[in-house]
């Protein structure tokens, strides 16, 4: 732990995201892709907190929690470009893949959706006794879902072993959050269910991973579901054609002072410097290689399209 | 073995079953556990089996059915109730989103083994939104296998094959035939999915029906046997998987085909059936095919009007009649 290896794991998140956004401009990946850059202290904070056979629920924007949870980068690559990829076999693609065998229950294309199936997992934790712990992370937007209203009562109300993480990057989708709730702080919410919510600096890994190992811990321990609101700022559009014409000047560049890579290349003296710039250096090769990898993968067989319907 | 049962009843046996012999399985809904449900479904299966294994939820079928979903996914084997199926609607996203295309869209990686019970059709004076019959809906869907029992030796033995199915299964009870009685074996094996079944030989007609409409279909064979009418009656039992096959092989004998739902004409599964034949046995058929099903209204309350648009024997006597003096 510390700062080189989260770093190194953000810079991965980061690094994949702007390279998938290259590979979008020159026609490579079909398909809307929904980038999290500036919010990777996130996934990168909570995968400090959690073990092995603890599962993930993630949204659209789930690149970076998929990357923190141990999936394949070269398979994330693949079955983005639409190819036969060991992740989802192209049937998914950005917004909606999944990995059982690191535990990511996956992506989700309709907002807050997860939240009620993450408490299925937490359901099978507690009925089995297994101590794991499902953590559910969703959008500032989603807290507006019927569905998300639904499941955190229902976890509530069962003590499931449910973690639920607001990623609030100020936009729900192309629309301020501030004009869509009466509350300042979505975290007062947790008081409506009778569960723990608390707000952290979402572009501080260490605030994070804090505030994600207690909720972990009181959820493992029996105590049930509770919230943790992360707040951060998104450096990129909602998807990848959006021109953000609804930011105000200056809004993004200002963001880019307080994000979590930059904030933590501001506090490096020159020694650590040199010490993020070698890492930097790994990451674009890692990167590239996987790149690589997946241009290699083949497209899926369209004989098999009609596979995996049923079991 | 065999015992005389109660469709309800043969509910409640094969819940029991099911928890008894599968120690994966919970059940959960509204009302389900300390009440036993509205109308004794699960009667006395808390008590039995306490709360780790049959509980009551929120009323929040969106929040249910995803934690029956994330709860299959993750090696439990959950059988969810929607109190009635008009319920289903809110949950929809969950039903057709996320627990239909799971396994697929994930290229095999997870199953989503779990079953969504429901009651559906109308009774006197339940209004429009205690009335649906949405089968189609969920045949539409990829995905999914969609059970509809008729009797209550079927009621047992789907509902069982459903608990035991890798894939989700919608099971769609008949709420106006739970008071009907018949045998149920209940020592048989358990049957693999799919398949419909002649509950009727006859050579003029054929009749395809399910749910409430196999036992109106089978009392108009009755009485179209007097006319000297000779009626074959098909339950097709499931719509997915769908056994086309059964109902091919008899329309090429009686050259006649009558599909009869309670759902609503346009759209409902009868359309796709017509479609089917007119693909498959258009040589076959000396008539067109004819459909019986409620006119498309909202079901109304009054059973003064209810019985203006409800489908009956009757009317698939008068259907057989039309498309065999055609």
């Amino acid at each position: 732990m510390g700062l080189p290896d989260d770093y190194r794991a953000m810079a991965r998140i980061r690094r994949f995201e702007e390279r998938l956004a290259a590979l979008k401009d020159d026609g490579e990946i079909p398909g809307s892709i929904h980038l999290c850059n500036g919010q990777e202290a996130i996934p990168v904070g909570a995968a400090r907190a959690l073990r092995d056979g603890d599962h993930v629920t993630a949204t659209y924007r789930g690149h970076g929690w998929a990357l923190a949870r141990g999936v394949d980068m070269a398979g994330l690559f693949a079955e983005m470009m639409g190819r036969d990829s060991a992740v989802n076999g192209g049937r998914a693609a950005s917004p909606y893949l999944s990995d059982p065998s690191r535990w990511f229950m996956g992506e989700n294309s309709i907002v807050g959706a997860g939240v009620p199936i993450a408490t299925g997992a937490a359901l099978t934790a507690q009925r089995t006794g297994s101590g794991a712990v499902s953590v559910v992370t969703i959008g500032d937007g989603a807290m507006n879902q019927g569905n998300v209203h639904e499941a955190i009562n229902l976890a509530a109300v069962l003590d499931l072993p449910l973690v639920v993480v607001v990623e609030n990057n100020v936009y729900s989708e192309m629309s301020r959050i501030e004009d869509m709730v009466r509350i300042r702080q979505l975290a007062e919410r947790a008081a409506g269910y009778g569960i723990p919510g608390r707000v952290v600096d979402g572009n501080d890994a260490d605030a994070v991973a804090d505030a994600l190992t207690e909720a972990v811990t009181r959820a493992r321990e029996g105590s049930g579901p509770s919230i943790v609101e992360a707040m951060t700022e998104r450096l990129v559009g909602h998807y990848s054609g959006d021109v953000q014409h609804y930011r105000p000047a200056g809004e993004i560049a200002s963001a880019r002072e307080r994000e979590p890579l930059a904030r933590i290349r501001a506090a490096a003296d020159a020694e650590l410097t040199a010490r993020l710039d070698a890492v930097d250096a790994e990451v674009e090769a890692e990167v590239e290689a996987a790149v690589t990898a997946a241009r290699e993968v083949p497209y899926p067989d369209p004989a098999t399209v009609k596979e995996h319907v049923y079991v | 073995m065999s015992e005389s049962l109660r469709y309800i009843q043969a509910v409640n046996a094969a819940l029991t079953w099911a928890l008894d012999t599968r120690t994966d399985t919970v059940y959960f809904g509204e009302d389900v556990a300390l009440p036993g449900g509205p109308f004794g479904a699960t009667k006395g299966l808390h008590k039995r089996f306490g709360s780790d294994r049959i509980f009551d939820t929120p009323i929040s079928e969106t929040g249910f059915l995803g934690m029956a979903l994330g709860s299959a996914m993750t090696g439990l084997r959950p059988i969810a109730e929607i109190m009635y199926a008009d319920f289903s609607f809110v949950a929809m996203d969950q039903i057709v989103n996320q627990i239909a295309t799971i396994r697929y869209s994930s290229g095999g990686r997870w199953k989503a083994p779990l079953v969504i019970r429901m009651q559906q059709g109308y009774s006197p004076g339940a209004c429009a939104q205690h009335s649906h019959s949405p089968e189609a809906y969920f045949a539409h869907t990829p995905g999914l296998r969609v059970a509809l029992p008729s009797t209550p030796d079927d009621a047992y033995q789907m509902l069982r094959t459903a608990v035991t199915s890798d894939d989700p299964v919608v099971v769609a009870e008949a709420r106006m035939l739970y008071p009907t009685k018949g045998p149920v074996r209940t020592d048989a094996p358990v049957e693999p999915v799919g398949g419909a079944r002649v509950v009727r030989e006859g050579t003029d007609a054929t009749v395809v029906a399910w749910s409430r409409m196999v036992p109106a279909a089978l009392a108009a064979a009755g009485t179209l046997a007097e006319e000297g009418i000779e009626t074959e009656v098909i339950d097709l039992r499931w719509l997915n998987p769908l056994d086309f096959d059964t109902v091919g092989a008899s329309v090429s004998r009686t050259g006649r085909l009558v599909v009869a739902h309670e759902a609503n004409l346009t759209g409902g599964f009868g359309a796709e059936i017509a479609a089917r034949a007119a693909d498959e046995c258009f040589a076959d058929l000396r008539a067109p095919v004819a459909r019986v099903a409620t006119p498309d209204v909202p079901m109304p309350a009054a059973p003064a009007l209810q019985k203006a648009v409800v489908p009956e024997a009757a009317h698939v006597v008068e259907a057989v009649r039309r498309t065999v003096r055609r």
